[in-house]
């Protein structure tokens, strides 16, 4: 593991941020478990869990959390300056600290959504669910990350990304489906593992297609806009 | 506005630092007016008032900022947008934000692995020494104090031993004892052969370090060059001083047949008096007092705002 990844990978896990990673998979393992336990069949409440909580909030939020934790904290209180003073490419420090978010998100986005898909269906659903969940945890990282470095308000602007541009303007607005990271999850959850819960409505390659270039573009853009970093004039 | 540049002790050729004709404006705002200097082994004071530009001209020095117009380069590299300079180049920030989770140890380890030097351990601990924080290397960082804290990133930035080390505000918030520490500490690097710059609102600790003196004020470089002749240039100026005494009247007219006061008023709470050379009035006004047989109850330099002084160097 480089020096980067392990001091990003302490400073998230030794902020009291981190401990906002719990509540929503405990909360999305706790719902189905209660549903599964009253004895409700998974079509009352599958898409309801898994869809409109799991993946349209759990995944996204994991997500937002961890990627803005491991670079906008350090540009907010100003310890990336310690990193930044190295002569390491530009690429090598995103890299790790995006490897380190899409881990961490992946880890704990992917485990309750595969628990929540065997107790509304089949493992072969989890196993589905938690594939898709990884894609997006790679996806949502890469943004959230670049995010971190073209604002100063990165936690804002993500929350935008996923209450207006994903929640509210996707249900209405059909185009901005295929610039949407959720439905490229659901969409490979949903051929991975066909079912009534998942309703996807563009095509897998577009899904796999679009997460990629999220992907690779988020990642790119990040490693550019870190080489032209300024810190803001603190002449007081 | 004109600079007054005095000869440099030693002889300016291409410096480690290299700024030639550095400007940078935020929109409107110009934070820095076409500044060329140049750094040499040794410790150089940046010396200016607060919101001078002092922070912005070592940002872009640092390789943080680009400077909208002029180049900043270190051994000849620019050093915007070039990763390469920081083997070659420490920066100690003014902001005191470290990861407080690791050791110092950790931490300064940390750096020299990011340096990718052969042996991160030994060169942690040589700068562990340097800084004298062995003691203490294995405590998180976040229960040290200030003057620790500081010390601590001091040896990060000289793990690597780079040739260059820049250093925003070092002093600021330490007590007397971490601030001789760490102007020792300079001074032994300055003498080693590093090129060392350090900022400073506060005209006597840049006295005590340094040998040469950049000062800048409102964004452009006033005076640069041996601290001695800036100095002398700052306690040349016609000075205001409050005296109090006890027998004001027959002290105004003593003081008023020397050379060095330029004007007196007698107010009901004593004498404003002008002088017009610092030295020589405040080595007068003793013997003039013993002489007549009065007491001095007060002498108060009235303008003596570092603003004040960077403004008549200004003016000069």
């Amino acid at each position: 593991m480089s020096t980067v990844a392990f001091i990003t990978a302490r400073g998230l896990f030794g902020r009291r941020r981190a401990l906002l990673l719990l509540p929503l998979p405990l909360l999305l393992i706790g719902l189905a478990a209660i549903c599964r336990a009253y004895g409700v069949t998974p079509d009352m409440w599958g898409q309801a869990v898994i869809v409109g909580l799991g993946l349209a909030v759990v995944l996204p939020v994991v997500a937002l959390i961890v990627g803005t934790g491991v670079l906008g904290s350090e540009v907010d209180d100003g310890t990336i300056v310690h990193i930044l003073t190295k002569p390491l490419p530009r690429y090598e420090i995103i890299l790790a600290k995006y490897a380190v978010a899409a881990a961490v998100t992946a880890v704990v986005a992917a485990v309750p959504l595969f628990v929540t898909g065997v107790l509304a269906g089949s493992a072969k659903l989890g196993a589905a669910l938690a594939v898709a969940s990884v894609v997006g945890a790679f996806a949502y990282s890469a943004l959230f990350l670049l995010f971190s470095l073209l604002s100063r308000r990165p936690v804002l602007v993500g929350l935008v990304y996923i209450l207006v541009w994903e929640g509210l303007l996707g249900n209405f607005v059909s185009g901005t489906k295929n610039l949407a990271i959720g439905q490229y999850v659901i969409t490979i959850a949903d051929k991975i593992a066909p079912t009534a819960i998942l309703e996807s409505t563009i095509g897998l390659t577009t899904a796999i297609v679009m997460s990629a270039i999220f992907i690779v573009l988020g990642t790119l853009a990040a490693i550019n806009r870190l080489g032209s970093f300024s810190v803001a004039g603190e002449t007081s | 506005m004109t600079t007054q540049t005095l000869p440099a002790e030693t002889p300016t050729t291409t410096g480690v630092v290299e700024l030639s004709t550095v400007s940078r404006w935020y929109g409107n705002v110009v934070a820095v007016n076409d500044i060329s200097m140049s750094l040499n082994p040794g410790v150089t004071g940046l010396l200016g008032p607060n919101g001078a530009g002092k922070t912005t001209v070592l940002h872009m020095m640092a390789g943080f900022l680009a400077p909208s117009r002029g180049t900043v380069t270190i051994d000849g590299k620019p050093t915007w947008r070039n990763p390469s300079v920081y083997r070659d180049l420490g920066l100690v920030t003014e902001r005191e934000s470290v990861h407080g989770f690791l050791t110092a140890r950790q931490f300064v380890t940390a750096c020299a692995k990011m340096q990718k030097l052969p042996d991160p351990a030994g060169a942690a601990q040589r700068a562990l020494e340097l800084v004298e924080m062995t003691s203490a290397a294995e405590r998180r960082i976040e229960t040290f104090s200030k003057g620790m804290r500081q010390r601590t990133r001091v040896a990060a930035a000289l793990v690597h031993e780079p040739r260059v080390l820049l250093l925003d505000e070092p002093f600021n918030g330490m007590d007397p004892r971490q601030r001789m520490h760490m102007m020792e500490l300079l001074h032994r690097l300055g003498d080693n052969g590093h090129t060392i710059l350090f900022s400073s609102h506060i005209l006597e600790e840049v006295e005590q370090v340094a040998g040469l003196v950049q000062v800048i004020v409102a964004g452009r470089l006033a005076a640069s060059g041996d601290y001695r002749k800036i100095r002398r240039l700052m306690t040349n100026r016609p000075h205001v001083f409050a005296v109090r005494s006890s027998d004001d009247r027959r002290l105004a007219v003593a003081l008023i047949a020397e050379k060095s006061v330029a004007g007196i008023e007698i107010e009901a709470n004593g004498l404003t008096v002008r002088a017009s050379d610092y030295g020589s009035f405040t080595r007068v006004l003793p013997r003039i007092a013993l002489d007549q047989g009065i007491r001095l109850r007060q002498v108060v330099p009235s303008d003596e705002s570092l603003e004040s002084v960077f403004s008549y160097l200004l003016e000069g």
